[in-house]
C-alpha cells in the first residue's frame, strides 16, 4: 500500500482530516491515556483465583477474589488459580475430559515402568491431584514448578514401589502405596517450598509388563481352578454324608423302636407276674388255690369229657363209660402225645 | 525557539536519560550482581524492587534466585552385582553465590548445566557401581504385607544395609562441596527412574513368568490335594456312620428303667451324637 502511495505520488496532505481543532486532538489523547491507565488500574480476581501483586518486581500482597485497584504500569498482577484442583497424569494422558483416550501405552512406559523391591518389574499408572496452597511460593520459589513436580512424583512413586514386592504392588498394596506416596510427596513439596498441597495420589492401572501378563492370568486361573476343585469335592461330600448319617439314624431309631417294643411288652408281663407273686407271698395257700382254680377253670373248659372223682373213691371202673371217654381221651391225648 | 531554553532543556533530558539508565528493577525471582568493567562490585542484590547503579559504568547481571532444575541423561550403569540398569536422575539447585557463579561459569546456565552433568553423572556412576541393585531400588527394610496372600506369592524382600535414599544422599554429600565451589548449592538429588537394560529385562521377564508359573502350579496341586483329602474324609465318614449305626443296631437291649442311672448307655449316646454332627 505504502509503496503504491509513493509511486503514484499522492499528496499526503489529502489524507489529513480536514480542520480539526488542536483542542479536540488533545482531549482525544488525554482520553486514550486515561482509558489505558484505567484499564491498567482496575482488575477483577475470579472466585477460583488469587492475585499476586508485584510493585516494581517486589511482592506486595495477594488479593482475594473481587474488584481491585493497582498502580498503573508500576504494579504487576499475576493470577494464580488457588481454588482449582490441578491434576497430573503418569503413564497415560487424558485427551479430553469425559472421554478418556489413552495413547499407546508404550509411549508413556518410561513413566510407568518401574522396579519393585524384589527386583521385578511393574507398570504403574497414577494421577496426582493438588492445589496451589501458597501462590507466592508457587510463583517465586521454583522454576518450572509443574515439571519439577512431575519429577518429584516419579521419584517418590518409584521409591515407594521399590520398597514393595511385585505382588503387593499389583494386588493388596494399592492403598498403602497411595498413602505413602502422598505423604512422601508432601514432604518433598515442603522441602522445595513450591507452595503445592498434595490432595491425593490415586493409582490407576497397575499391571505386570505385557510379556509377563499371561503368567499372571495363569495364577488367577489356577486359583479359580483350586477353588473349583475344592468346592466340587465339598459338594460331593455334602451330597453323601448327611444322607448317610440320616440313614444311620434311621437304622438306629428303628432298632430302638423294636427294643422298646420288646422291653415294654416284657415289662408288662413281668409286672403282672410280680403282682401275682406278691399275692402269692402274702397268702400262699389261697393264692395257690386261686391259681389252681383259675388255671383249672381256664383249662377244664377245653376238655370235652370230664370225670370228677372224689379222692376217697375206691375205684373208677364202675363209672367209666368206655366209649365216650375213649373218644374224648383220644382228643386230649392227641394234644398231649 | 530560543537557544537559551533549548540548551538547558537538552541538558535536563540528557541527565534524566542517564539517571534512568541507572535504575533497574529486581524481580522476586531474580538476584543481581553489579559489575564495573566486568569486575563484580559488592554482594549480590537479592531483595526485589527498584535499585540504582552508576549509569554506563556499572552493568546489572541478572540471575535466577529460584530452585532450578537439572535433569540427568539416562545412563547405563552396572551395579556391584553386575546388573546393567538405566539410571535417570534429577536434581534441584540454586545459584547460592552469584558472584562465584559469574566468575567460574561466566554466569551462563548452559555451562552450569554441563558442569552439573559432569559431576552428578560421574558420582551416580560411582555410587551405583559400589552397590547392589537391590540397594539402589529399596529405601528401607520394610517387610512385605503377608496378611492377605501367603509369603510364597507375596515374595520376599531382601535385607539391605544401604538404601536408595542413603545412596542419593551420599552422592549429594560428595557433589555438594564441589558444586559449592562454582557458586551452586545442590538442594536435592534423586533417582528418577531405574530400569533394566533391554537384555536384562528379557531375563527378568522370563524369571517373573517362571515364578508365576510356579505359584500357579502350587495352586493347582493345592486344589487337587485338598479335593482328594475331602474325598477321603467323605469315605471315612461314610464308613464310620454306617458301621456305627450297625453297632448301635446290634447293641444289647437295656431296660428303660435303667436309663436314669444307666452308665452303660451314656457313652453310646455320645458316639451317636458325634455321628450326626
Amino acid at each position: 500500500m505504502k509503496f503504491r502511495v509513493f509511486d503514484n505520488d499522492v499528496d499526503l496532505s489529502d489524507f489529513l482530516p480536514p480542520d480539526i481543532p488542536m483542542k479536540g486532538i488533545l482531549i482525544g489523547i488525554v482520553l486514550v491515556i486515561g482509558l489505558v491507565t484505567a484499564w491498567n488500574t482496575v482488575y477483577q480476581i475470579e472466585p477460583e483465583e488469587a492475585g499476586v501483586v508485584l510493585r516494581l518486581g517486589k511482592y506486595v500482597g495477594t488479593k482475594n477474589p473481587g474488584l481491585h485497584f493497582k498502580l498503573p504500569f508500576i504494579d504487576q498482577m499475576v493470577r494464580v488459580p488457588v481454588e482449582r484442583q490441578l491434576k497430573q497424569e503418569f503413564g497415560f494422558r487424558t485427551e479430553a475430559a469425559g472421554v478418556r483416550t489413552t495413547f499407546s501405552p508404550a509411549a508413556f512406559l518410561g513413566e510407568s515402568l518401574m522396579l519393585t523391591g524384589d527386583l521385578n518389574v511393574a507398570v504403574v499408572e497414577w494421577i496426582v491431584q493438588y492445589r496451589i496452597a501458597d501462590p507466592y511460593a508457587y510463583l517465586f520459589k521454583v522454576r518450572n514448578v509443574e515439571e519439577t513436580f512431575a519429577d518429584m512424583n516419579e521419584a517418590v512413586m518409584r521409591g515407594v514401589v521399590g520398597d514393595r514386592t511385585v505382588t503387593e504392588v499389583l494386588t493388596v498394596g494399592r492403598q498403602d502405596i497411595e498413602l505413602n506416596a502422598q505423604i512422601a510427596l508432601q514432604e518433598l513439596c515442603d522441602q522445595y517450598e513450591n507452595g503445592i498441597r498434595v490432595e491425593q495420589v490415586v493409582l490407576q492401572d497397575v499391571n505386570p509388563p505385557d510379556p509377563v501378563k499371561p503368567s499372571w492370568d495363569e495364577v488367577n486361573q489356577a486359583q479359580q481352578q483350586r477353588d473349583r476343585l475344592i468346592n466340587e469335592a465339598r459338594a460331593d461330600y455334602n451330597s453323601v454324608i448327611p444322607r448317610a448319617s440320616g440313614e444311620a439314624q434311621q437304622t438306629i431309631l428303628q432298632a430302638e423302636g423294636y427294643a422298646l417294643n420288646r422291653v415294654n411288652r416284657s415289662e408288662g408281663d413281668a409286672t403282672r407276674f410280680k403282682s401275682l407273686y406278691e399275692e402269692y407271698r402274702r397268702a400262699p395257700d389261697v393264692t395257690r388255690r386261686r391259681m389252681y382254680l383259675e388255671t383249672m377253670g381256664r383249662v377244664m373248659v377245653k376238655v370235652p369229657g370230664k370225670v370228677i372223682l372224689d379222692e376217697k373213691a375206691q375205684g373208677i371202673l364202675p363209672l367209666l363209660p368206655m366209649d365216650g371217654l375213649r373218644r374224648s381221651a383220644n382228643l386230649v391225648g392227641g394234644g398231649g402225645d | 525557539m530560543n537557544v537559551k531554553i533549548m540548551v538547558p532543556l537538552a541538558l535536563v533530558i540528557v541527565v534524566l536519560v542517564v539517571l534512568a539508565s541507572g535504575f533497574y528493577v529486581v524481580d522476586e525471582r531474580q538476584q543481581v550482581i553489579i559489575t564495573q568493567f566486568g569486575e563484580p562490585v559488592d554482594a549480590a542484590v537479592t531483595d526485589p524492587g527498584l535499585h540504582f547503579k552508576v549509569p554506563f559504568i556499572q552493568t546489572a547481571n541478572f540471575f535466577d534466585k529460584r530452585f532450578l532444575e537439572w535433569d540427568g541423561d539416562a545412563n547405563q550403569v552396572p551395579t556391584r552385582d553386575k546388573r546393567f540398569i538405566w539410571v535417570d536422575t534429577y536434581a534441584r539447585w540454586r545459584i547460592s553465590d552469584p558472584q562465584v557463579y559469574l566468575e567460574r561459569l561466566r554466569g551462563d546456565e548452559l555451562t552450569a548445566q554441563s558442569r552439573l552433568d559432569d559431576i552428578l553423572d560421574g558420582e551416580t556412576r560411582n555410587a551405583v557401581a559400589r552397590h547392589d541393585l537391590v540397594e539402589v531400588v529399596r529405601t528401607s527394610n520394610r517387610q512385605p504385607d503377608t496378611s492377605e496372600v501367603d509369603e510364597e506369592e507375596t515374595g520376599v524382600l531382601d535385607e539391605i544395609t544401604t538404601g536408595r535414599v542413603d545412596i542419593t544422599e551420599a552422592i549429594q554429600t560428595i557433589a555438594g562441596p564441589r558444586l559449592l565451589e562454582l557458586g551452586i548449592e545442590l538442594m536435592d538429588f534423586r533417582f528418577k527412574r531405574i530400569n533394566y537394560v533391554d537384555e536384562v529385562q528379557r531375563d527378568v521377564f522370563d524369571r517373573m513368568i517362571a515364578e508365576r508359573q510356579r505359584i500357579a502350579q502350587r495352586y493347582r496341586s493345592e486344589g487337587e490335594g485338598e479335593a482328594a483329602r475331602i474325598g477321603g474324609e467323605k469315605e471315612r465318614e461314610l464308613q464310620r456312620i454306617q458301621s456305627e449305626a450297625y453297632r448301635m443296631h446290634r447293641r444289647p437291649v437295656e431296660s428303660p428303667t435303667q436309663k436314669p442311672r444307666g452308665s452303660t448307655r451314656t457313652p453310646t449316646t455320645v458316639t451317636r451324637r458325634s455321628t450326626l454332627s
